[in-house]
């Protein structure tokens, strides 16, 4: 276990002087949380999107399996396990057999690094003694933490488009150059905007911003303007190729997509990831921008405060349900987008903002970090603004030039 | 401990190596060079570097080896080429040449570096604070440089670019 002393602050359980039962019974119960974490919320979030968009939709929905329908995704599963495993003819066996597992395993590992709990009210650090050892309530705290969010939702990519290339078949390929051109364009937006919160935060692991953001005022949402959350919040629904972003799937277009060819289990499998994709990420997000397990006080109190130890699990259950119920609400109600429009958006917009942003950002925290004040401040904020409107004049000129050379040309478009 | 994960990375960075040469198919010899880079980026956290471990397989692993992958779907060279055919007689020469220089370079440097390096691990910052001392190190002491590679690399894209449309215009006029 030498190895695992030397890693400074992957999670103080390790540091302990005597490395008996304690230390390998709670992370044995931390992996058996995550994992079940992972496996009952994907099935409930399955049953919720059906139940929400048929109300949306004005119909029943799910409602014959067990209470309210709840078990429909368990039944639903339990079929996929038992019906017939195909592989195409012209598919590429060994990479078509990974493909799945390739998308599921990052799906996964996401879970890992987002604290799920723990006290941190009153500037406690979140640290909490289970079995008389002091750990945290996520699986790892490495010091590089978020940045394996980031490599986890790189990693995802190959799934896609190693799914599409190896079914043999046109449209899963035309849908798996879609998808992975997609993830890569929003990858850089998603990253922009996260950087605004890590340099904000001053730290890269994830129970360290949970920590930076004690009060409402210091939630990441509030600190760095409200536009990185935003660029974000988009930035993840195209990772997550979920509506209005699914052009992936786009069933009139491409039958289903890169999974078209899939069955069985291995459809099921890439089925799970992208729920869980969807649920983790949105855990992600309010980990970085709301505080994760962080109380809100409402006139003073907390109100989960009577659940004692498991207040802070409440209150990132509650964020992370608006957020669920905000993805549902969004494929009820926006309609796909076009290609063209996917890739403006993506490189026109999202870029340019959260590049800008965080700039500006970067230019305010060396003011703050050099104690200048009053006139000296503001002065450095007009500097700001001018070059930020400088900047947006160029940008929209070299955008002009191109739509007219692009018009010159003849193209379509 | 130490030993063990040091033999299980470098046996992925070897069969991911050997894959990369001996696939005869494109996608499995990139897959190939993606097992290298995770076999890799697992050397880089066992010696503490975890913000390099992190950066390889976000960097490389992520965007790099994708893009090989996004060009081959898209060329479709997604097939067995015939290796009989050889475009320029003397590549394969040549080949054997730089690969021998190259080798023999890399064995130099460690030869020379064993006694050196020690010290220098010795004085090493280790965990949270190596992000820190990287970012340091990049933006005081070797600022300029790290400005002229994004300028160069800037000047390929541009190129590309123009290279290419030049192109497209002249076949449509």
């Amino acid at each position: 276990m030498n190895i695992l002393h030397r890693i400074p602050a992957a999670d103080p359980l390790l540091e302990a002087e005597s490395f008996w039962w304690q230390p390998l019974a709670v992370i044995g119960l931390k992996v058996l949380v995550v994992f079940v974490i992972g496996l009952v919320g994907t099935m409930f979030m399955v049953w919720f999107e059906r139940k929400i968009v048929a109300g949306m939709q004005n119909r029943v929905g799910p409602n014959k399996a067990g209470p309210f329908g709840l078990l429909q995704t368990l039944a639903d599963g339990t079929k996929l396990f038992f019906k017939e495993d195909l592989i195409p003819e012209k598919a590429d066996p060994f990479v078509f057999r990974i493909a799945p597992f390739l998308a599921f395993v990052p799906a996964f590992l996401v879970w890992a690094v987002i604290p799920l709990g723990g006290d941190f009210t009153n500037g406690h650090d979140g640290t909490v003694t289970w079995f008389g050892e002091v750990t945290r309530v996520q699986l790892a705290d490495p010091p590089i933490g978020v940045l394996l969010v980031l490599a986890m939702s790189s990693i995802a990519v190959y799934g896609v488009m190693l799914a599409g290339w190896s079914s043999g078949s046109k449209y899963p390929l035309l849908g798996s150059v879609r998808a992975s051109a997609q993830m890569i364009s929003y990858e850089a937006a998603l990253g922009l905007s996260l950087a605004a919160v890590l340099m904000t935060a001053g730290t890269l692991s994830t129970s360290g911003i949970v920590s930076a953001q004690s009060s409402i005022t210091n939630w990441h949402l509030l600190s760095t303007g409200i536009v990185p959350f935003v660029v974000f919040l988009i930035a993840m629904t195209a990772e997550l190729n979920r509506p209005p972003f699914d052009l992936v799937e786009a069933e009139q277009e491409l039958v289903g997509g890169f999974h078209t060819e899939y069955s069985s289990i291995r459809f099921a499998l890439f089925f799970l990831a992208e729920f869980m994709n969807v649920i983790s990420m949105s855990a992600l997000l309010v980990t970085l921008f709301l505080g994760g397990p962080q109380p809100l006080y409402l006139g003073g109190t907390d109100i989960f405060a009577v659940l004692g130890p498991f207040g802070g699990t409440a209150w990132l259950l509650l964020k992370v349900f608006a957020f669920l119920y905000m993805y549902v609400w969004f494929r009820a109600t926006l309609p796909r987008l076009r290609y063209d429009q996917l890739m403006n958006l993506g490189w026109k917009v999202l870029i340019p903002i959260s590049l800008g942003w965080f700039i500006l950002l970067a230019a305010l925290q060396v003011a703050r970090d050099s104690d200048v004040s009053g006139l000296r401040y503001s002065l450095i904020v007009a500097g700001c603004l001018v070059g930020i409107a400088l900047a947006y004049m160029l940008f929209q000129a070299a955008l002009n030039v191109a739509r007219r050379n692009r018009d010159a040309e003849g193209a379509a478009y | 401990m130490e030993l063990l994960v040091f033999v299980l990375a470098s046996a992925m960075v070897l069969a991911g190596a050997i894959g990369v040469i001996a696939c005869n198919n494109p996608v499995h010899a990139a897959l190939g060079l993606v097992l290298t880079l995770f076999g890799i980026a697992v050397h880089f956290v066992s010696m503490e570097a975890h913000f390099l471990a992190a950066v390889q397989v976000i960097v490389y692993a992520g965007a790099i080896v994708v893009l090989f992958l996004f060009v081959i779907m898209l060329l479709g060279v997604d097939r067995a080429e015939d290796l009989s055919v050889e475009p320029f007689q003397i590549q394969r020469p040549l080949a054997v040449i730089v690969g021998v220089a190259i080798s023999g370079l890399v064995i130099a440097a460690v030869v020379r570096g064993r006694s050196t390096l020690g010290e220098q691990l010795e004085s090493g910052v280790p965990g949270d604070d190596n992000i820190r001392e990287l970012a340091r190190s990049l933006f005081s002491d070797n600022v300029f440089a790290f400005e002229l590679t994004s300028v160069l690399l800037i000047v390929a894209v541009v190129g590309t670019v123009v290279l290419t449309r030049r192109q497209r215009g002249g076949a449509s006029k």
